[in-house]
């Protein structure tokens, strides 16, 4: 047959000299690697005692911050779910009644405020976009793994910041 | 024989029985532990410290996992297969001498089961036994593949056997003996065997490593490529016997290589230790168990051996197995068989 193209290179198979096709030299280099590793330093950590150590400004599980008199600074004003390229937050607005003036802090709060995890992916756009530096991406938390789906939709009984932790910070 | 002696001779056997046992249960440990060293892993360390507990947790496991026989399959040779293997791996250390010979209140007592005169035919008789094992466990089975991996376990074992039995010839020339005690004997002090043999024992080492269906020659499981073998069908506990009696047969197989080519319980330097001490019968004693320790540390050394080889070395291809056998392995064994007797003529003719 006529070639197609004249780059097809000729691939000549070397003999083997006697060393290679006595098979013992290689494996006694091959057990010299291993016996390398043996020895080395091992790269697991161990997990539950132990985590990888993650960066400062590393973007893990949201929460909705209260003010420093334990009220909700989020106003559901929507910006945070206009700023989602996921569109991963959904939330319901309503108005603060007399008597609700420790819980919001604004006179709009959030009814609801979804934030679906599995689609969520963790750009921290929301908290940009926040002009109440309401939500955060926590450094030192994450999404754990779980059985269902609805249970990675986290409501405002998951996010939001408990009470005690800002009476203490 | 006393009845004395009796009694001695039935603990010693259950002692060994358990050793063997033991070491085949932390065998399993520490090939998973070996193998998570040499990929940078750290291994089993939840279940007991370091791990510790690992194998009882997994004899835990398989003991409580359903028996479950194949429809089709022949129930007895089913169950039977199995056991025979587990029967044959544990029969072959009862020959093995462990070490010399203990003085307790005048009475002397061989670290060994039983001195048969012809202890290396009885081990070669008991491991080609082995495959019955593996050969019944995969036709009863009743599944082709099961069958294709006996049928591969079954010939390679018998083409490495002969190798195995050419190379250990040339050793039974130098000896004169087939008695593994003798054997030991004549390797006092640094006087290994290995010094004489080393081509015999490198053929010796890789049969021992197709005889006990190890990496590179564990084509009869090949579980990456080849579902797993004879024991496709084999679950629960039955599984765990074969797997056990793979270790089983790692553990004596590395006994008699130590017997064969390392000097047994033979260590440098033991006559030095022997006339230090001036109580003829402590000092007899204390290198008895000198040697015992050295023996196992020989053995610990061989199983670590063979466990360093299965991590890094892949798998032969079957023909390549078959030609390496018949075609370099038993030619080698033949070749050293010429030169051993050429040796021992020319000594005595020129000494």
């Amino acid at each position: 047959m006529e070639p197609l193209s004249n780059r097809s290179k000729k691939v000549q198979k070397r003999e083997m000299t006697f060393a290679e096709r006595a098979y013992l030299p290689a494996i006694a280099q091959g057990l010299g690697i291993t016996l390398k590793h043996f020895f080395k330093k091992k790269a697991t950590i161990n997990y539950p005692e132990q985590t990888r150590e993650r960066s400062d400004i590393w973007r893990g599980l949201h929460v909705l911050k209260r003010d420093e008199n334990g009220a909700e600074r989020c106003t559901a004003c929507g910006l945070c779910a206009v700023a989602c390229p996921a569109e991963a937050i959904t939330m319901t607005a309503g108005e603060r009644k007399a008597g609700e003036e420790h819980l919001y802090r604004e006179e709009k709060y959030a009814v609801t405020y979804e934030v679906n995890m599995l689609r969520c992916i963790f750009c921290g756009l929301c908290e940009e976009a926040c002009p109440k530096a309401a939500i955060f991406l926590q450094d030192d938390k994450l999404a754990p793994a779980r059985y269902e789906r609805d249970e990675f939709i986290y409501g405002k009984d998951r996010l939001v910041e408990p009470l005690k932790t800002t009476e203490t910070k | 024989m006393e009845s004395v002696d009796l009694i001695y001779k039935g603990i010693f056997i259950l002692v060994i029985f358990g050793i063997t046992l033991l070491i085949a249960t932390y065998s399993t440990y520490f090939e998973r532990k070996i193998a998570a060293f040499i990929q940078d892993r750290v291994g089993p360390n939840r279940a007991g410290p370091f791990g510790l507990l690992q194998p009882l947790a997994d004899a835990g496991k398989l003991f409580f996992k359903e028996e479950f026989i194949p429809a089709k399959a022949n129930k007895a040779l089913f169950i039977i297969g199995p056991g025979i293997a587990m029967l044959v791996a544990t029969m072959s250390s009862a020959v093995i001498p462990f070490g010399d010979m203990l003085i307790v209140g005048g009475r002397e007592i061989w670290l060994q089961a039983i001195d048969v005169n012809i202890g290396v035919l009885y081990v070669f008789g008991i491991v080609s036994l082995g495959v019955y094992g593996l050969m019944i466990g995969g036709w009863a089975s009743n599944n082709k593949f099961s069958l294709l991996g006996a049928i591969r376990a079954a010939s390679q074992n018998i083409s490495y056997e002969l190798a195995m039995g050419l190379s250990l010839i040339a050793v039974l020339m130098m000896t004169g003996s087939l008695s593994l005690r003798e054997i030991a004997e004549q390797q006092q002090g640094f006087n290994w065997n290995i010094w004489y043999q080393p081509l015999g024992f490198i053929i010796f080492l890789v049969c021992a490593f197709a005889e006990t269906n190890r990496t590179p020659f564990d084509l009869p499981e090949s579980e990456a490529e080849l579902i797993g073998g004879y024991h496709t069908e084999y679950g629960s506990m039955k599984l765990g016997m074969y797997l056990f009696a793979e270790y089983i047969n790692i553990f004596v197989v590395s006994a008699v290589m130590s017997t064969l080519y390392f000097g047994a319980y033979n260590f440098p330097f033991m006559e030095n230790l022997r006339s230090a001490i001036s109580d003829p019968v402590l000092a007899n004693n204390v290198v008895t168990l000198v040697g015992v320790a050295v023996m196992f540390a020989k053995i610990f050394a061989f199983i670590f051996f063979f466990m360093w080889v299965r991590w890094t070395l892949p798998r032969f291809r079957y023909d390549q197995l078959m030609k390496l056998g018949w075609q370099i392995l038993i030619p080698l064994a033949i070749l050293n068989m010429v030169l051993t007797g050429g040796a021992i003529l020319l000594k005595d003719s020129l000494f």
